[in-house]
């Protein structure tokens, strides 16, 4: 009994290097770097002797020459001679653009269908709970297709376009409509705008200062609707409409002048916003819900009134509960946005990780582009989220 | 009508008055109690009846079910031609999977059901011994499509249709659970190296859509293999789908594993636990049980991704649809097309969601309001 006892504590050195807490970390963790890095050694040697052995070498110098193919959508200017580059720019530009306009339209639907999913009304509450179970079950992609396989199918052809006004035309081969003209005394007005926007926002801070410290309440609401919309309006019509509208008109087989919306583009906003605001409506439904139903009984006990206590004690509570999910709708569908390869939409993936890919063969180069961008945007989306998020976060003690 | 009057405490039990229950009640209770909600009926009654008349006639009524090619079966009817579901079904269970060999997709099928059945409900007789087979299985349907010790080899670029979400939908769900536990216990480590690994894979995975890695797997992973080695696309696929779905588990596993009061480590340790054994017996049967509901929704939309491996050319049932309407005798038929496979992701993903929220009431033990 007592000699094995006494030949526990002789054990080599691995073993007693083993069994001390602080040694077995260090000693996992320099294991774990070795293999980690060693398999990415492993990897970049492959990939480099693999691409010498077909003589491809890694450079973006192919970024500069011209790119010989079209976009059909550029926000800037865009031709065929125009570099890798530039193709990639509006590839970004056009992401951004889908993701912006189908976070705004999917907000605004998501709000929608969350209050409808939340009426007392048997019938408006079974429709939104329909439409969501069904957009929310089938994959995106073929939302994508089927809505522009209708648009596309669907809508006349330019001779016999829809018209809207005899200004605006609706046709397979998308939306013309009238493209403003600004005249210099334009810019009056849109300066206005800026101003009112910004006098709103300092004058609401003031407003609330002033209530904080004295109860005097201002009609904030009639002020800055005056500031932004109201003093701009007039003195567009004051200043003579300086804005001259271009109309499109038929000739040959399409529309000449004017603004065009692709079909592309409307078909991948539509179904984008309609399927990420399935997800939305969820979610503000999911966070009205999660404000305790005592906190309205309280505010009415107060004798607030009831669009008062949804404006201010349910909405701030329930947005806690909502922005978190939200962040990560708005990820989903900027990410989302990348399926526009499927219809010909000319994003990111399509441009420089398709057509410029494809002609140029630098695989390693333009995927290095296309992953990298798109960790940048969804870097961004989550840090400015994560900002507002720490705003209307609850203040503890 | 005569008034009677009792005594008190003898009054015999009479039903409600008229107005309070049944249907009228009812009615008047949720459809029209208040004038905006009146308005709101009329309105929602005026949407339907704009919607599903139309819709039904589409769909139903005036649909055409026969026909050899998309002329002869919109001569017949006004509405919807569905004659390509009955010419094209095999195309969009198997995929160009060989005819003699059929059999064994309907095997791996089979026993499919038979392998979640243990893991689905939990009631299952000798539950624990079955769970084994349910973890073999992936590996047994592997060797049932692809063939070899016996049986004749099949190409992965055979596979396609329905079975080629599943084998997509398997695959991903059987590898990306572990991966993703390894993961999130590597993201709540106390080892920096194995914490700042785990944390830049996850968002990794997790910043870039899902399309670009499929891009990277057909385009540029072959370049990171030794010289010589091939892999095919499927597979390559496959690693992909799994990393990129094992990052978003690990993140609903994280959620489980930060529900866990710390009392229940310190206990561990105080129990004299090594890592892995605490991690095994009290932390992750608490955690993982938490998250459950999350990981059958990332399971949902593992499985309506597997669309996306159109784009790289592999035939899902979406892609066998979008070469149907690209073929001279089902061409224009996109609409259909589209719809007809719509219908078979919703049912199988509301089934799954159905299935998330039972799980959910299930596991609710605390007492609503």
């Amino acid at each position: 009994m007592s000699t094995t006892t006494a030949t526990v504590p002789q054990r080599n050195l691995v073993s007693r290097l083993w069994n001390d807490k602080e040694t077995r970390s260090v000693i996992i963790q320099i294991i774990a770097f070795a293999a980690i890095f060693g398999f990415i050694a492993f990897m970049v040697r492959n990939a480099i002797v693999n691409l010498e052995a077909i003589g491809k070498g890694f450079s973006f110098n192919f970024l500069f020459q011209p790119a010989s193919y079209d976009i059909n959508q550029a926000l800037i200017e865009y031709d065929s001679r125009s570099s890798h580059l530039r193709a990639t720019i509006v590839g970004v530009i056009n992401t951004l653009l889908i993701a912006v306009a189908g976070v705004i339209l999917a907000t605004i639907l998501g709000f929608i269908l969350g209050v409808l999913r939340l009426s007392k009304n048997w019938i408006t509450n079974r429709i939104a709970y329909v439409y969501i179970e069904y957009v929310r079950n089938v994959p995106v992609l073929i939302h994508i297709l089927l809505v522009h396989g209708i648009i596309v199918h669907s809508l006349p052809k330019p001779k016999q376009a829809i018209s809207i006004g005899d200004a605006a035309f609706l046709t397979n081969r998308g939306l013309f409509s009238p493209k403003p003209l600004f005249e210099p005394l334009f810019w009056i007005v849109a300066a206005l705008l800026v101003a009112g926007v910004i006098f709103t926002i300092f004058f609401r801070r003031h407003a609330k200062r002033v209530q904080d410290e004295t109860g005097k309440q201002y009609p904030v609401f009639w002020i800055s609707l005056a500031a932004i919309i109201g003093i701009p309006f007039l003195s567009y019509f004051i200043l003579g409409s300086p804005i001259t509208w271009e109309i499109p008109y038929l000739k040959g087989f399409n529309f000449k002048d004017g603004m065009v919306i692709r079909p592309e583009f409307i078909a991948l906003w539509l179904a984008l916003s309609l399927y990420t605001a399935a997800f939305i409506g969820e979610i503000v439904r999911a966070g009205i819900l999660a404000v305790n139903y005592g906190q309205t009984e309280a505010s009415s006990a107060l004798g607030i009134s009831r669009g008062r206590t949804l404006n201010l004690v349910v909405i701030p509570q329930a947005m806690r509960v909502i922005v978190p999910p939200l962040t990560s709708q708005y990820l989903n569908l900027t990410k989302n946005s990348s399926l526009a390869i499927a219809i010909g939409y000319m994003d990111i993936v399509a441009t420089i990780g398709g057509i410029s890919l494809n002609q140029t063969g630098r695989e390693m180069e333009c995927m290095t582009i296309v992953l990298i961008l798109y960790l940048i945007i969804s870097l961004l989306i989550s840090a400015f989220m994560n900002w507002y998020n720490k705003r209307i976060k609850l203040v503890e003690r | 009508m005569n008034t009677q009057t009792y005594k008190p405490g003898e009054h015999p039990d009479m039903p409600a008055p008229t107005n309070t229950t049944g249907a009228v009640a009812w009615l008047r209770d949720n459809l029209f109690s208040t004038p905006t909600n009146i308005a709101l009926t009329l309105l929602s009654l005026w949407f339907l009846y704009k919607i599903i008349p139309g819709a039904l006639d589409w769909f139903l009524f005036d649909a055409a079910y026969t026909g050899k090619d998309r002329n002869e079966c919109m001569a017949k009817a006004d509405g919807a031609c569905w004659a390509f579901v009955g010419e094209r079904w095999k195309l969009f269970t198997y995929g160009f999977y060989p005819a003699a060999e059929r059999w064994r997709v309907n095997l791996s099928f089979i026993l499919l059901i038979a392998a979640l059945v243990p893991v689905l409900w939990d009631k299952t007789p000798f539950r624990r011994h079955l769970i084994w087979f349910s973890i073999a299985y992936p590996f047994i349907a592997g060797w049932l499509l692809l063939g070899g010790f016996g049986l004749p080899k099949v190409g992965t670029d055979e596979f396609g249709g329905f079975m080629l979400t599943l084998v997509i939908g398997v695959t991903g769900i059987a590898f990306s659970l572990p991966i993703g536990i390894l993961l999130a216990l590597g993201r709540m480590s106390n080892l920096p190296i194995i914490r700042v690994f785990s944390v830049c894979f996850i968002e990794f995975f997790r910043g870039v859509p899902l399309i670009t890695l499929l891009f990277v797997a057909s385009t540029m992973l072959s370049y990171f293999l030794p010289p010589g080695t091939t892999f095919d696309l499927l597979l390559r696929v496959l690693i992909m789908v799994t990393l990129f779905s094992s990052a978003y588990m690990a993140e609903v596993v994280r959620g489980g594993l930060q529900a866990i009061p710390k009392g229940q480590f310190e206990a561990a340790d105080a129990m004299g636990l090594k890592y892995w054994p605490a991690m095994r017996l009290i932390v992750l049967p608490q955690a993982l049980k938490i998250s459950i509901p999350g990981i059958v929704n990332s399971f949902i939309g593992l499985y309506k991704d597997s669309v996306l491996v159109i784009i790289i050319g592999l035939l899902d049932p979406l892609g066998i649809g979008r070469a149907s309407v690209a073929t001279t005798e089902w061409g224009g038929l996109s609409t259909e097309i589209y719809v007809f496979v719509g219908i078979f992701f919703f049912i199988s993903c509301f089934a799954m969601s159905r299935y998330s929220l039972y799980l959910e009431d299930k596991l609710e033990t605390s007492h609503k309001r």
